[in-house]
């Protein structure tokens, strides 16, 4: 069913074009932190928080939440069919909380005190909220992938007392998950003023965490096609469309919340007044809900591989979009009227290049040197 | 000016003197000197700007991280005639600032006299600030390698030091009046309005927006057209506090909802398997 790990090639082509782009992408980094925000980013006085929020933050961490949503499938819910997935989505999680954090390091003015908030507590202050989970949250998720880490190097009885406590480990890590994806929406609620109001809505931490779950089903189905494609093994199509079926409730719970809160807000007649907002919502509705939504309904769809692929990237877009429309498309207006305008520079670009190459790259390391992809089989 | 020394703010000691530091600016008497903007650039040494001639006399256009004040030109026809209407920009102070109460390290403090100060050795550099502050106050240094949020700290050594504000004292007309009351410039601004009703516009800006601030201004017409956004009279810190203190309730129902989820499902488990035996 599985691939032997010593099986996977190191250098392939996918790997030379990684660390091109990983070579590329340094010299954007070095530039960043030797000249500056302002000689290297479009970030300015009036728009202070640029692509790096939007796509590596906001979007790497809904990225990472198939961590919680399989962690707490396996270890809260007992579904024990979803183990063999819970290794290479609890890795993809760390590997996407590490490089959002490092995404955030970056950002930040002063990146040498980053470590702050640690010690200097602002418990009135959701950024301080956000800094604290996303430290605790990536040392749970580094606790939940270890066991792999011990297996390797021959420490057995230091794994198996690791997977006996992953219960409340995993628990731990889905309430810090919880948290740390409302918490990201919440950071939004101060700025009525500012944000769109086809975005803006008190239920934005609740809206950012639903659609978080959702992304976290799509995320893992999305890695277990993909990495069966490319490491040439047998997809297990109970799991994907166990996780099909996930996503219809999730999604259309989702579509449900997203309705409420527009017809509540700024009612249906902003989403069609052709503004350059109501085209980025229609566009996120349209790939991220509707469009998966009716294809997930079809029986056909959900039990081909392919179908269920192009469903999940949908998804996975579709919410993206919605962090970037959150951080950037429905911020533009208010720095319009200030007489600002925003589009990222290429060097903005090649650092966020840079933080996903690493992470495609050590991910593909892991299931190198772990047993990432082939753990039942080591099992049996 | 010259004979008085700088000194470094005290971010800890308070004065011993009960003050609720407030301005009250009239803009009706604002002739555009601009001996504001340099007075504020003097004390704080902040450097000048290489600028250009633009569409206005405004210069710099707008606040940045070496202009905490600035007096904004604008140019309106009125029966007829030409006439000027100046806006000072500058920090508001709001009774329950948005920008402190984001900072994730305090680096931003409102100070029990009212002014809100910046602590820099603290700042990370995250800029929450900035995108918080309805007035749009905080400024980047952005051309720095390593920089700072910039802003208007009400003179707040010149306050401990029992001087007022270098802007307030530099004003020849009366616009800017500091007062160690916000109660007493907001009654002499409604005095003023019910006195000349036809000289004032009838909003007091900063009474109410943002939940109130210790900035007061009165113009002759509407601020907006001043280059004052409308801003809700909203306190922003409610809106995240809403959140932050329902989390304990939220810890409480995940924990919850987590072991009664496991429990159940383990103990269904457990009878599919002696079902099957």
């Amino acid at each position: 069913m599985s691939t032997e790990r010593h099986e996977i090639k190191m250098f392939t082509p996918t790997t030379i074009v990684l660390l091109i782009m990983m070579a590329v992408g340094a010299v954007s980094v070095f530039k960043r932190m030797t000249l500056g925000l302002g000689a290297t980013t479009n970030l300015q006085d009036d728009f202070p928080w640029g692509f790096w929020i939007g796509f590596d933050v906001l979007g790497g961490v809904a990225m990472a939440a198939g961590g919680f949503v399989i962690a707490s499938t396996v270890y809260l819910f007992n579904m024990k069919k979803y183990k063999p997935i819970a290794r290479p989505a609890i890795l993809t999680a760390f590997l996407g909380y590490v490089l959002a954090a490092s995404g955030i390091t970056l950002d930040i003015g002063q990146p040498f005190r980053i470590w702050h908030p640690i010690v200097m507590w602002q418990i009135q202050s959701i950024m301080f909220i956000v800094a604290i989970h996303v430290v605790l949250y990536t040392t749970v998720l580094g606790m939940e992938s270890s066991p792999m880490f011990f297996e390797r190097i021959g420490l057995k009885g230091v794994q198996r007392f690791v997977e006996k406590i992953m219960m409340p480990i995993a628990l731990f890590g889905t309430l810090l998950s919880t948290l740390h994806q409302s918490s990201l929406g919440a950071v939004y609620l101060i700025v009525p003023d500012k944000l769109h109001p086809l975005w803006y809505s008190s239920l934005l931490p609740f809206s950012f965490l639903v659609s978080a779950v959702m992304m976290g089903l799509s995320m893992v189905s999305f890695e277990s096609i993909l990495s069966s494609k490319f490491f040439k093994h047998q997809a297990n199509m109970g799991i994907l469309s166990g996780l099909a079926r996930g996503s219809i409730i999730a999604i259309g719970f989702y579509f449900v919340l997203k309705m409420f809160v527009l017809f509540k807000g700024p009612g249906l007649a902003a989403a069609f007044d052709g503004s350059m907002e109501a085209k980025m919502y229609l566009l996120e509705m349209g790939i991220g809900i509707i469009a998966p939504l009716l294809l997930l309904l079809v029986p056909t769809v959900r039990s081909n591989i392919n179908s269920i692929l192009l469903v999940n990237s949908l998804v996975i877009i579709g919410i993206v979009i919605n962090r970037m429309n959150v951080a950037l498309f429905g911020m533009l207006r208010h720095a319009k009227a200030r007489g600002v305008e925003y589009f990222p520079t290429i060097n903005e670009f090649m650092v966020t290049l840079f933080l996903v190459a690493v992470g495609l790259f050590l991910f593909k390391f892991a299931c190198k040197y772990f047993n990432v992809l082939s753990y039942e089989e080591v099992k049996q | 000016m010259a004979t008085e020394t700088k000194t470094t703010a005290p971010t800890t000691t308070l004065s011993a003197k009960k003050m609720e530091a407030s301005f009250l600016v009239d803009t009706t008497k604002c002739i555009g000197c601009r001996g504001c903007q340099i007075a504020c650039k003097q004390w704080n040494q902040n450097l000048t700007d290489k600028t250009t001639m633009g569409s206005t006399f405004t210069n710099p256009p707008k606040l940045n991280s070496k202009t905490y004040t600035n007096i904004a030109f604008y140019e309106s026809e009125q029966n007829g005639d030409l006439s000027w209407n100046f806006a000072r920009n500058g920090c508001f102070h709001c009774k329950k600032p948005a920008c402190a109460s984001v900072c994730p390290v305090e680096a931003l403090v409102k100070t029990p006299e009212g002014p809100i100060i910046y602590r820099e050795p603290r700042c990370i550099g995250c800029r929450y600030c900035m995108l918080a502050c309805p007035f749009n106050v905080p400024k980047y240094e952005w051309e720095k390698v390593s920089p700072s949020i910039q802003k208007c700290n009400f003179c707040y050594d010149r306050l401990l030091a029992g001087m007022i504000p270098s802007c307030a004292k530099s004003c020849p007309t009366g616009t800017i009046t500091f007062n160690d009351s916000i109660e007493k410039n907001l009654n002499e601004a409604k005095k003023r309005i019910a006195e000349h009703p036809g000289k004032y516009h009838n909003h007091i800006y900063g009474e109410k927006e943002a939940g109130g601030t210790s900035v007061l201004l009165l113009s002759a017409i509407p601020l907006d057209q001043i280059g004052h956004a409308k801003v809700s009279d909203q306190v922003l810190p409610d809106l995240t506090w809403k959140y932050i203190s329902g989390i304990p309730a939220i810890i409480g129902v995940v924990l919850a909802a987590g072991i009664g989820s496991w429990v159940i499902t383990r103990r269904n488990q457990n009878m599919d398997k002696e079902g099957d035996k």
